[in-house]
């Protein structure tokens, strides 16, 4: 057996086995509820196709270490090689779980995940049908390394935004509605996914689209750079307008209870924002950035509730505010200072237990007489004097993100921001050529801190009530997961994370389980194939790549890893 | 550059006075807890054995955390998920062998082949991190691994909630090691004997192997420098591999330790341990052998001493609620007063 061969069938097994894996966490069972496209095929059973269809696409693609691209009949081989072998794993796991229970062990094991991989046709039948529907996905995987690349790229692009279309069904059929476009919700959406025309004409329209842009593209291009500076200015600022409207009139399109989640969006891109000048401008990667949630949702709830157990000035939200920024600095200082002799993960693991160190303060017996202890504080004030509204609240929430955006951009093409660069590149290089980092270090902890408490003071107010269960690690994992996703230094790329990251989980119940497990995933995906995230800066991108042709004897494998083909996400 | 000094120094004259007052504090408050006389000397001696025992099974993962960095200089965020694997996986067969009756009729075997169990699957899943996660990122910049090890902490602990299911479950008791004994004037429970005394055979099998085999002796060569060690004809891979498997064997019998002094595994057991052991890996200096078992046992001891000695004295309610920010305040005034550790080589940091 040859080389590609060997790899088809390791891939195949891989791809196997991460079908088993998905299986047994439970994933495929609970995600049997949702149809991503109506009457015709579940989220569940997407899962091991999507599977099969990149262990088709991944066996058939060039081997780089021995510069051998597959060509030809040999493209599908490979690929159905590798789809077969995978399905044969599967087929093996189902007939597995019917055969012995396993159940004291594998909660997850059960009649009806076998059930659902052998497609309700028993074990003979059903164990074919993987086998061979695992060769002919594998094959059809394969073959968009055959079509020209243009239209494999559409076609790939194509596909994820129609899922990501299907996923999203909450979210867009409730705008269709509100805006009284149930005729054309009805066409589109059912049962919790696309309809199958909705689903061709999203597919269709997505991949034409993208075609278009990839093939003529660049002449649409050339004619925007070869605008007069100030027509293309006046272009962005009605793209910019354009888009602040429709942030504004976000609330009435998708009601009052899609406004609840879009305003967790918000709070998530705001402390996103804050972790960014962290993380992606200084370089220094803080674990324990809910210490700053935290502090900032109990200056609020103490300065505003009237039942704050010892000090209750009841002060209106906006008059708390000001108290909140300063306790952001303080505190912004507070564990600046200890840390600015570490580096890397010295700083990480410190800052982790920092974030510890407040929840375990905040839940304590010590600490109960000022903060509530495990009963928290209640009945804290909404920001706008109208009942507690999800519709109302976005508002400044909105405000915030914006001035953080604003800020944010405006700092990063600054002197501080270049000065953020050059230490995050080489601490000690910068500080050689002038930079004082002690300053610019406190300075990004202190910045970062008061996005950070803000989004907390708003988070406190929008659910009225704080306990310290609110602000375990999972916060900071959450926050640092969806700068990753979306690409460090990018604005754009927060903002996109926290709607993956964050938007998304809340839409779909069955996600809410698996949230931590794809995160988690996500965070490894990312790093091993692009770790400059989804929607990366440019001069991040730039760095990342210069790294990789450095002559370590180590660089060459990373950057074989990393300079992997991706077909998005 | 006089300015710069002056700056710097400013800096230093905060973190002592930062420092210093907690010191301070927790000297007077030890002062306060022992002239009121309020615990007893024998609960003190309750509290310290407590500490070894718990000591030693933080040393075991710390063990773990010191050969990864001392090689890799890298942190393997993820070895306190590799111990809760072990423990997790190892309570089936624990359960099973109670099932068909062999915990009670040979309670020693049983216990070896749970402990046996516990460990092959920490090495198993150690080695696989090491080959999926970790290998193919060798090189990039320091942040990268570090990122990815948080991603693999965090698919292992919800793969473990997957698999076998979210809820706690009790360990079977292995009745031999009920019951106290009579040391001198010290009672102590069997069970902290056996967790204390298998702890230090497996240190000394684990020193034993470093410093006397031949795979021991390319582990050192490698951490001293992998370019020559490649050159003198040490498979460097393999060696990071067996480091991994290692420090996974290690986790493995220290998850089982775990839960027989506290009789219960579910899927985020490995979170708290796992940073508390590293926490001790730095209090001895990482890349440390030595300091690894001795910065476990003085963080189990002070974990266990600490919120009574020094935070009852200010009459705090209950302060073994605080156990974990005395802890982590180790941790930060490690790395504030001396980065290096207690037996750490300076460059480390």
């Amino acid at each position: 057996m040859d080389l590609p061969m060997r790899r088809a069938l390791f891939t195949g097994l891989l791809g196997g086995l991460a079908g088993v894996h998905v299986g047994l966490v439970g994933m495929i069972d609970s995600f049997q509820g949702r149809d991503t496209i109506a009457d015709l095929i579940t989220l569940g059973s997407m899962l091991p196709l999507l599977i099969l269809l990149l262990v088709g696409w991944r066996a058939a693609s060039p081997v780089k270490s021995a510069q051998l691209i597959p060509t030809g009949a040999r493209t599908f081989i490979l690929g159905a090689a590798a789809g077969a072998t995978a399905g044969l794993i599967l087929a093996a796991l189902a007939a597995l779980i019917t055969a012995v229970n396993l159940r004291w062990i594998l909660v997850n094991a059960t009649p009806g995940l076998a059930e659902i991989l052998q497609f309700g046709q028993g074990l003979v039948v059903g164990s074919l049908i993987l086998i061979v529907g695992g060769a002919l996905l594998g094959l059809a995987g394969a073959s968009l390394h055959v079509v020209p690349p243009a239209i494999a790229r559409s076609l790939a692009i194509a596909f994820v935004v129609s899922l990501a279309v299907a996923l999203l069904e909450p979210f867009l059929g409730a705008v269709l509605r509100n805006l009284g476009l149930d005729a054309v919700e009805e066409v589109f959406f059912a049962g919790g996914g696309l309809t199958l025309v909705g689903a061709i004409v999203v597919f269709g329209l997505t991949a034409a689209g993208i075609y278009a842009w990839t093939t003529r593209g660049e002449g649409a291009r050339e004619r925007v750079a070869a605008m007069p500076a100030d027509r293309r200015r006046n272009a962005k600022l009605i793209w910019y307008g354009v888009l602040f409207l429709l942030l504004l009139a976000l609330p009435q399109l998708v009601g009052q209870r899609l406004s609840e989640v879009v305003g967790t969006v918000g709070l998530y891109v705001l402390l996103g924002l804050g972790l960014n000048i962290v993380v992606g401008f200084a370089g220094l990667l803080d674990l324990g950035y809910v210490a700053f949630y935290a502090v900032g949702a109990y200056t609020t709830a103490v300065l505003t509730s009237p039942s704050s157990p010892v000090f209750a000035p009841e002060l209106p939200f906006w008059g708390a505010l000001p108290f909140v920024i300063i306790a952001a600095a303080l505190i912004g200082l507070m564990v600046g200072t200890p840390v600015l002799r570490l580096r890397g993960d010295y700083l990480a693991i410190v800052t982790l237990g920092f974030g510890e160190i407040a929840r375990t303060i905040f839940l304590s017996a010590w600490a109960q007489p000022a903060v509530g202890g495990a009963q928290g504080i209640l009945s804290i004030p909404p920001p706008l004097p109208f009942e507690r509204d999800p519709q109302a609240i976005y508002y400044p929430i909105l405000l915030f993100c914006i001035i953080a955006a604003v800020a944010a951009t405006s700092l990063a093409s600054s002197r501080v921001g270049r000065a953020w660069n050059a230490m995050r590149e080489d601490e000690s290089v910068a500080e050689a050529t002038g930079v004082n980092t002690t300053v610019y270090k406190l300075l990004a902890f202190m910045l970062g801190a008061a996005f950070g408490c803000l989004s907390g003071a708003l988070f406190a107010a929008k659910i009225g009530v704080v306990f310290p269960q609110s602000f375990d690690i999972l916060v900071s994992i959450n926050a640092l997961a969806l700068i990753i996703l979306g690409g460090m230094g990018n604005i754009a790329g927060v903002v996109v994370g926290a709607i993956v990251l964050v938007g998304l989980p809340e839409l779909l119940r069955e996600f809410a389980e698996y949230r931590l497990l794809i995160y988690g995933a996500v965070l490894v995906a990312m790093m091993l194939l692009r770790p400059e995230g989804l929607l990366p800066s440019r001069q991040r991108q730039a760095e990342l790549h210069e790294r990789e042709s450095d002559e370590d004897q180590y660089a060459e494998t990373s950057g074989e890893e990393t300079g992997r083909p991706v077909v998005t996400i | 550059m006089p300015a710069r000094r002056a700056r710097l120094n400013l800096v230093n004259i905060f973190l002592w006075v930062f420092g210093g007052a907690i010191l301070a504090l927790s000297a007077w408050g030890a002062f306060l807890t022992l002239s009121e006389g309020r615990i007893s000397p024998s609960a003190w001696q309750t509290l310290i054995v407590a500490g070894v025992a718990l000591g030693s099974v933080y040393a075991l993962i710390a063990l773990g955390y010191t050969l990864v960095y001392g090689i890799l200089f890298m942190i393997n965020f993820a070895h306190g998920e590799v111990f809760m694997w072990g423990a997790f996986t190892a309570f089936f067969a624990a359960s099973a062998l109670n099932d068909i009756g062999m915990i009670d009729a040979s309670p020693l075997l049983a216990f070896l082949l749970v402990l046996l169990t516990a460990m092959l699957v920490s090495m198993l899943v150690a080695v696989l991190l090491e080959r999926v996660a970790y290998r193919p990122l060798r090189g990039a910049p320091r942040l990268v691994p570090l990122i990815t090890a948080i991603g693999a902490s965090l698919v292992l602990q919800y793969t473990a909630r997957g698999f076998y299911g979210s809820g706690v479950r009790g360990y079977p008791g292995f009745g031999l090691f009920g019951g106290t004994v009579e040391l001198g004037p010290i009672r102590i429970d069997v069970v902290e004997l056996v967790v204390i005394f298998a702890a230090l055979a497996l240190m000394f099998a684990l020193y034993f192997f470093i410093n006397r085999t031949r795979t021991g002796r390319a582990m050192r060569a490698v951490s001293e420098d992998k370019d020559v060690a490649a050159m003198m004809g040490i498979n460097v891979d393999r060696i990071i591999v067996t480091t991994f498997a290692i420090g996974g064997l290690l986790a493995g019998a220290a998850g089982i330790l775990y839960t027989l002094l506290f009789n219960q595994v579910h899927f985020f057991m490995g979170f708290l341990p796992g940073i508390k052991a590293f926490t001790a890996a730095v209090l001895g200096g990482i890349g440390n052998i030595i300091g690894a078992a001795l910065g476990g046992l003085l963080l189990g001891i002070l974990e266990q001493v600490g919120p009574n000695l020094l935070l009852t004295g200010y009459g705090i309610p209950s302060p073994n609620q605080l156990q974990d920010v005395i802890a982590f305040t180790v941790l930060v005034l490690v790395l504030i007063f001396r980065p290096s550790g207690l037996l750490g080589r300076k460059e480390n940091v």
